[in-house]
């Protein structure tokens, strides 16, 4: 009891010094590599992510390519000195497995799959920084880099985590530090504009009765990163734009 | 990535030329973009862009027994990860045997001990050490990924802080070690003689060094050299060579290593420190 109760003070600061509904600092950065069809970078406090996209192609494995729609295929890893103490391997572990069928759900919930029938979508993310709400950087990420490959989704996807601070106040964006500390961790995936719950995880328990306030805690994050990664699409397009002449970057 | 027939020749008869297709020389090396100190919690990092080759490597120190063997002797341990990110064949664990091969390499050029000094990471004779775990991450390939992972353990073993230690209890069969906490109060690893990989490819007749993915495709044979203080410490050839063609590589590859390493040598000791920059560039 004690632990939970450091996780907010008196003042209603947290332990990095954020506010119970403030997000960590979030940089990101579309098309930093060039052999991928897509690819992008975010930062969400000290979790780094990458992610890129190879697709639509023709699928490898030709028995399981379908008529009507493409696959998806997603690889979760994590660099093996991503964590304070040294990872033994970088992917193939349950944690890692299950992580990439979380994504690959979750993604399969916005791609416009139909569209290209016989093909394949990968997806691979790399963890280079582990500080808490690493699924969340990666389904950030991952909308970056599907959105720099021109991949037509039906909107932003966006994941967050959120958590029950003193059994009472909801806090979001939890990073690793206050993870440890204890308090349930709610991650959620959501479709911010259409207010729809793709994906939703929960750690730890805590009472029904809190259920709703945190959750709406978490959408309301989903909300800001939308705003944060859609800023981020604008601001490259047009980088794009007027360097091939199309766009106006003042205007 | 395949190419035809006739894209081969013209790369072909560029190299002939002296004239590559990106504009270089036989001798020329495509830009390198290198930052260190860019993983916060390794003990020291670095990033290489080498054209659209990209590596990441970070270093962690962690406490160890000696060898029986070696008693004074700290370990370095190489292990190499081929990110799916770089191409999809290394998804699962497609990129595994290449990662073997890159780790191996790397493990028999630093094996020579006048490369790396292991002498300095004893802590007590027989007892305890430091050990190395150099982590490398290929996050895209575009060739030559050899010369850009040696260069970028060597920038980040420059990079790495080694913690001091205060003092050591030794009650028996424990010892118990006092790492300094001041996280400041380190000290650097000697790698001036840490060896650089640089390979050399036969296309045609000649010789050249940093192919690119498309030259690779071209290449008849090559020959991967290690060179650590105008010393050689490893060499490892792929495909057939004549023996005058194989002397002819290693000097071309001893020639641009020892020029490689000034480069390096002079960029890692004018690198500015802290800039929090990273992948956002």
């Amino acid at each position: 009891m004690s632990a939970k109760q450091q996780l907010i003070n008196k003042i209603g600061l947290r332990l990095d010094g954020r506010r119970a509904n403030e997000l960590r600092r979030i940089r990101c950065k579309m098309g930093v590599f060039s052999q991928p069809d897509g690819s992008a970078y975010i930062e969400q406090g000290l979790t780094k992510v990458l992610a890129a996209v190879y697709g639509p192609h023709q699928t490898r494995n030709k028995q399981k390519a379908q008529h009507d729609a493409c696959i998806i295929n997603t690889q979760f890893s994590m660099a093996v000195f991503s964590t304070t103490d040294r990872k033994k391997r970088p992917r193939g572990d349950r944690k890692s497995i299950e992580l990439s069928v979380l994504l690959q759900q979750a993604l399969s919930a916005v791609i416009e799959t139909d569209l290209y029938p016989f093909s394949q979508i990968d997806v691979y993310v790399e963890v280079l920084h582990a500080d808490g709400g690493i699924y969340a950087a990666c389904v950030n990420a991952a909308t970056l880099a599907i959105i720099d490959a021109g991949i037509p989704i039906k909107e932003y996807i966006c994941a967050c985590t959120a958590s029950l601070a003193n059994d009472d106040v909801p806090m979001l964006d939890i990073s690793h530090q206050e993870e440890i500390l204890g308090g349930p961790t709610l991650t959620i995936t959501a479709l911010p504009m259409s207010e729809k719950i793709v994906l939703m995880e929960m750690s730890q328990r805590f009472h029904l009765d809190h259920l709703p306030k945190v959750l709406d805690k978490a959408l309301e994050g989903c909300k800001d990163i939308k705003e944060i990664l859609d800023e981020a699409v604008k601001d490259h397009v047009s980088k794009i734009g007027s360097a091939t002449g199309w766009a106006n970057a003042s205007s | 990535m395949s190419l035809c027939e006739a894209e081969k020749t013209f790369i072909l008869h560029g190299v002939a030329e002296n004239f590559r297709v990106d504009g270089r020389d036989r001798e020329g090396y495509r830009p390198i973009e290198l930052e260190t100190d860019i993983v916060q919690h390794a003990f020291g990092s670095a990033r290489l862009r080498l054209a659209s080759t990209d590596i990441l490597a970070s270093v962690k120190i962690e406490i160890d027994t000696p060898l029986p063997e070696k008693p004074f002797e700290g370990k370095i341990e190489f292990f190499v990860d081929c990110s799916a990110n770089a191409t999809p064949d290394f998804e699962g664990r497609g990129g595994e045997q290449l990662a073997i091969e890159l780790a191996n390499i790397l493990t028999s050029a630093y094996s020579a001990p006048q490369t790396l000094d292991l002498r300095e990471l004893c802590i007590l004779k027989g007892e305890k050490c430091w050990k190395l775990y150099v982590d490398i991450l290929v996050l895209e390939c575009g060739g030559n990924l050899y010369d850009a992972i040696s260069l970028a353990v060597k920038a980040a073993l420059f990079n790495t802080q080694v913690p001091k230690i205060n003092n050591m209890t030794i009650d028996g069969e424990n010892v118990d070690i006092d790492v300094s906490e001041n996280l400041l109060d380190c000290r650097r690893l000697n790698v001036k003689h840490a060896p650089i990989l640089v390979t050399v490819c036969k296309i045609g007749e000649h010789c050249i060094v940093d192919p690119s993915l498309e030259e690779e495709q071209c290449m008849m044979s090559s020959v991967v050299v290690a060179v650590s203080n105008n010393h050689f410490s490893t060499i490892t050839s792929m495909g057939s060579l004549h023996e005058e063609t194989l002397f002819e590589c290693l000097n071309l590859g001893h020639k641009v290593a020892v020029r490689l390493n000034q480069t390096l040598i002079e960029t890692l000791e004018k690198m500015p420190q802290n800039q929090d920059v990273g992948f956002l560039k």
